[in-house]
């Protein structure tokens, strides 16, 4: 599969957390032909099942990647134009001006906008415009507003992914889209291999408003490890060193207490005999990650971060190197290879078992 | 149903210390249930079977309200406090708390402030019972105190402290005296710390393990002078929360809410909520995920001792609920 | 002294095998069994005489507050970030331990004879904040503290007479308690002790320890803030030195049940055990994540007041960590059924 198309693809596709259907249908898609079973659990998560040739009972890992991206929500509707909110972390910095789709009754193309500069005072001409003082505008008479659009409406942003030089790519979504091509590429090059453990591929939802896909499903997997996969800030002039990695250098694994470090450790290693190139990246507390969530799921589970850097994050500009989106499918794809049964009576904390 | 609003309303149950509402709330409810218990944390939950084929339906409010602590004694008999739950520092200054034994305090503010013209903050604040020095103080670190505020009704608004939420309790016990049959299995949690942490409804729900959860609680409106814009009114009807800061609600009970309401011709309103959040929010991520939604009784001066609402949203907040319980 | 043995060893959120160790050598011989668990939780569980059919949870966390390696300076520095919640004015001029082989380093400031005016009043906030192991050379710094070491403070256990003071009381403290009622005679009911990992960055071991357990109650043991030096106004110390253990009535995670607090206060007040209420409002303790377990766990929190927590020295009162050992190990002998019903 080439991944540029398959980026652009699964980005372009609709799914504010919440309401991530029509991702959801492209992902179900998208997987059948490499996974064995798929379900939609009771908040949308999609689970798919890749069957390992291990002896029963057979381990469980886990894979997570979040389908769903931010977005806007109509509020309130005021002579024609329509007053919005954000769903998750949407970076009110960059919507002026961005063309949207309005989800009423129909889909309809739609302006952010806001007064302009000419007319405001000062002060408020060189702050950023906050929620109360945007509005979306479809270009419709009052009237017809009232009929096609309600309270509690969705509203898209409307951006074509582009390819830039080098194989770069941006566009909106890539957030966490970009993992869901590094999981499908991984689950299409498992096709002809064996691999004891059974994998779990899971593309969550809702992880842009709280983790809470990651939580109810790892919830019903009961996983016996999980990787989940996210990005993390790409270097770009203003962000500290310590805080962003480059782009094309390959994906970051994360060090910190949300992973296990025997786990860490594998992966590692799995990087290095592969000639994957990859960087560690210290996270000393919360990960912002469903690896956060799935940690403490039930009785706790070893938990990994494959992270893929990112310029501009949750901007309708996200930008990432294509390689790097690769490299992570073929990390992925090696240390599933590699994972043995007995795995797990290996992962101890300084030399005393983990079970 | 306003005497049962002005019991449930003038009862003392702050987060945390919640006997004495679900006593009251218990004799209301235990003559209906099949089958009833308190569950590990205090909250009450109330078994209603259903004739059989329907779903296992959750329905929540929460027994408890908002209220102050005392966290220090001083020697001249003063108390310092601390808040329990969205307590803002304005709506303490002059009011008057009472403790679980009757005793009333009332609270006053440092006049030697830095700044008299800003807000004052909680340790700038603190409780006068009457006491002289330490030693005769009746109150101690850990008493807890609500508001004293008698329920009021004027036209078709009723006013009280507590609404949030003892209004929805009122709601859910109305609801269960004249569900007369219904396919579904329902359980009704009368949860206690949704104030504070939430836990009452994440615990209980975990017990029940039900197909779908529907949360009730007031929420905030956009029809008083110069407030934030919001598309709630008073009188409009009952809302169908979409999200709020805490919480998507499931598409499909959202709309389940929305279906009824028009079929059986009762007014309601779409609503997102800027800020808070409910019990719908922890009952949705229990488990492997319960699909949930929340039904709101839209509020005036929430979280301030002069809550108010509708009698007519919360009258068409039951017939709602009927609707949904009664049908397959 | 246990005491002393938990409070030296080295065990940062997440790196916390230092002190897992030490937990392991002082309860084996005393517990009937013990296991390590996904977190690297130490769950213990000392069977009981089988008088109370119950299974009770008592809970320190093993991990204490430190700095992690996030980046490599030109000249040799490392760059650092906070392991839970450190107070950054209490870094420059301390001493630290970097790394499993533990090497040295420092924290310095800018000397204040170069100050410009008024920067003697600025705090440093972590990020601008350097360590220096004594690295010549970026990729010297490199090798000798990978990205993600953890780096702990130094500072050795003292006796200072009715007081003792060390770093990380909070909660080898808490731990030293809990290894004192493993090492007593059995309960009427099954002990499950649990030395948790991961409190100070979300309460995250105890969590999945309370999901494997299901205990039908809780108790915390922790080192808590005590505020009793000199201030302006009357106000709450928080906890005071020498008053007793303090108990828990509510924090920002949890409320206390209070059949539980009763039964703490009971206890004290019928063997005169010197107690004070913790003041509300202050902290968060694994307690938080445990009652909200499964169908809901009764917990309560109980601690040794420390001063100073979360600066590289704490300070407690050797007659209040007796104290606070004899209360819980009493309270726990009058535990029955019906204290929950």
């Amino acid at each position: 599969m080439e991944v540029i198309p398959l980026l652009k693809q699964l980005t372009e596709a609709d799914g504010i957390a919440g309401y991530e259907g029509p991702i959801r249908e492209l992902v179900r898609q998208t997987w059948q032909p490499f996974v064995d079973e798929m379900r939609e659990d009771k908040l949308g998560n999609l689970i798919a099942l890749r069957r390992g040739t291990g002896p029963e009972p057979r381990p469980k890992l886990m894979l997570a990647a979040h389908m769903d991206e931010i977005g806007l929500m109509v509020t309130g509707l005021e002579k024609g134009f329509l007053r919005i909110t954000r769903v998750g972390g949407t970076d009110r910095r960059v919507l002026l001006g961005l063309e949207v789709i309005v989800h009423g009754q129909q889909d309809m193309p739609g302006i952010v906008a806001t007064r302009p500069p000419h007319v405001l005072p000062e002060a408020e001409r060189k702050a950023s415009v906050p929620w109360d003082k945007l509005f979306v505008d479809v270009g419709l008479p009052a009237e017809e507003v009232e009929r096609l659009v309600t309270v509690g409406d969705l509203i898209s942003i409307r951006r074509e992914t582009v390819e830039l030089k080098n194989r770069r790519v941006a566009g909106k979504a890539m957030d966490d889209r970009a993992c869901v091509a590094a999981v499908t590429l991984a689950l299409e090059q498992l096709a002809g291999v064996r691999h004891a453990w059974d994998v779990y591929a899971v593309a969550t939802v809702q992880e842009e408003t709280g983790l809470k896909g990651a939580m109810t499903s790892a919830y019903g997997v009961a996983p016996d490890l999980a990787v989940a996969l996210d990005v993390t800030f790409g270097k770009h002039p203003g962000v500290p060193d310590v805080d962003a990695w480059p782009l094309g250098e390959g994906p970051t694994l994360g060090t910190g207490p949300n992973f296990h470090p025997g786990l860490v450790k594998r992966l590692k290693e799995v990087a290095e005999a592969h000639e994957i190139p990859c960087h560690m990246e210290a996270v000393p507390g919360r990960s912002g990650t469903d690896a956060w969530a799935i940690q403490v799921t039930r009785e706790g589970v070893p938990t990994a971060l494959v992270a893929i850097p990112l310029r501009y994050m949750h901007q309708p500009v996200e930008t990432l190197a294509a390689q790097d989106v690769e490299r992570a499918g073929r990390l992925l794809a090696a240390f599933i290879a590699g994972l043995e049964a007995d795995f797990l009576d290996r992962l101890t904390w300084d030399g005393t078992a983990a079970r | 149903m306003k005497e049962l609003v002005r019991k449930l309303v003038e009862t003392y149950g702050p987060s945390g210390v919640e006997e004495q509402i679900r006593a009251v709330i218990r004799a209301e409810v235990e003559p209906l249930a099949d089958e009833l218990r308190v569950d590990p944390l205090g909250s009450l939950v109330v078994h209603k079977r259903g004739s059989g084929g329907g779903k296992r339906i959750a329905l929540d409010a929460h027994m408890d309200e908002i209220g102050v602590m005392v966290t220090y004694v001083d020697e001249k008999g003063f108390a310092r406090f601390m808040r329990i739950g969205g307590v803002g520092p304005l709506t303490c200054i002059g009011a008057r708390v009472a403790f679980a034994d009757g005793t009333m305090g009332v609270i006053g503010v440092e006049r030697k402030r830095d700044d008299p013209n800003k807000v004052p903050t909680f340790e700038q604040l603190y409780m006068d019972v009457g006491a002289t020095s330490r030693d005769d103080c009746p109150v101690h670190v850990g008493d807890a105190a609500v508001f004293v505020r008698p329920f009021q009704a004027q036209g078709t608004r009723l006013i009280a402290k507590a609404m949030d939420d003892r209004i929805s309790c009122a709601v859910l016990i109305e609801t269960l005296r004249r569900l007369e049959q219904t396919p579904h299995d329902v359980y009704l949690i009368f949860s206690v710390q949704e104030e504070t942490t939430l836990s009452g409804a994440r615990t209980s729900t975990y017990g029940i393990e039900p197909d779908l959860a529907i949360a009730v609680d007031v929420t905030g409106t956009g029809d008083t002078p110069e407030c934030r814009p919001m598309a709630v009114e008073l009188g409009k009807g009952p809302a169908v929360k979409v999200q709020d800061r805490g919480m998507i609600a499931h598409p499909a009970v959202r709309d389940l809410l929305v279906q009824r309401a028009k079929a059986a011709n009762i007014p309601y309103q779409m609503e997102v909520l800027e800020f808070g959040t409910t019990d719908a929010a922890a009952m949705q991520l229990v488990r492997a995920g319960v699909p949930a939604g929340c039904l709101s009784i839209p509020c005036r001066y929430i979280h301030t001792p002069s809550e108010m609402v509708d009698e007519r949203d919360v009258e068409n907040g039951v017939r709602l609920l009927l609707e949904v319980l009664q049908a397959a | 002294m246990i005491l002393k043995e938990l409070a030296e060893a080295i065990g940062v959120s997440g790196d916390e095998g230092g002190a897992r160790a030490v937990v392991l050598g002082a309860v084996r011989e005393h517990v009937d069994e013990v296991k390590v668990d996904a977190l690297g939780n130490v769950l213990a569980l000392k069977r009981g005489t089988g008088e109370q059919p119950l299974r009770v949870m008592v809970a320190a966390h093993m991990d204490e507050i430190g700095l992690m390696v996030t980046g490599h300076d030109g000249d040799g520095f490392l760059r650092v970030a906070a392991v839970g919640g450190i107070d950054a004015r209490l870094l420059p001029g301390s001493f630290l331990q970097v790394g499993p082989e533990r090497i040295p380093g420092v924290i310095g400031l800018k000397p204040v004879h170069l100050l410009r005016e008024k920067e003697d009043q600025e705090v440093s906030k972590i990020e601008d904040l350097v360590v220096d192991v004594g690295a010549s050379s970026k990729d010297e710094a490199k090798k000798l503290a990978p990205l993600g070491t953890y780096a702990a403070f130094t500072t050795p256990f003292r006796e200072l007479g009715p007081t003792v003071s060390g770093k990380a009381f909070d909660d080898r403290a808490g731990c030293a308690v809990l290894v004192e009622l493993v090492r007593g005679e059995r309960f009427g009911f099954d002990l499950h002790a649990v030395f948790t990992v991961q409190e100070e960055v979300g309460l995250r071991g105890a969590q999945v320890a309370a999901y494997a357990i299901e205990p039908h109650c809780a108790f915390v043991l922790e080192g808590t803030i005590a505020d009793d030096t000199p201030k302006d106004k009357d106000v709450s110390p928080t906890t005071e030195l020498g008053k007793g253990p303090a108990i828990t009535v509510m924090d920002r995670s949890f409320i206390a049940d209070r059949r539980l607090v009763r039964l703490l206060t009971d206890t004290a007040q019928a063997l005169g055990i010197p107690y004070q209420f913790k003041q509300p409002g202050i902290g968060g303790t694994d307690a938080g994540t445990i009652h909200l377990t499964r169908e809901g766990v009764p917990s309560a929190t109980v601690a040794v007041p420390c001063r100073y927590i979360h600066s590289p020295v704490t300070m407690l009162s050797l007659d209040d960590f007796n104290n606070t050992v004899r209360l819980m190990r009493e309270s726990l002998s009058r535990l029955t059924r019906e204290t929950l019903s």
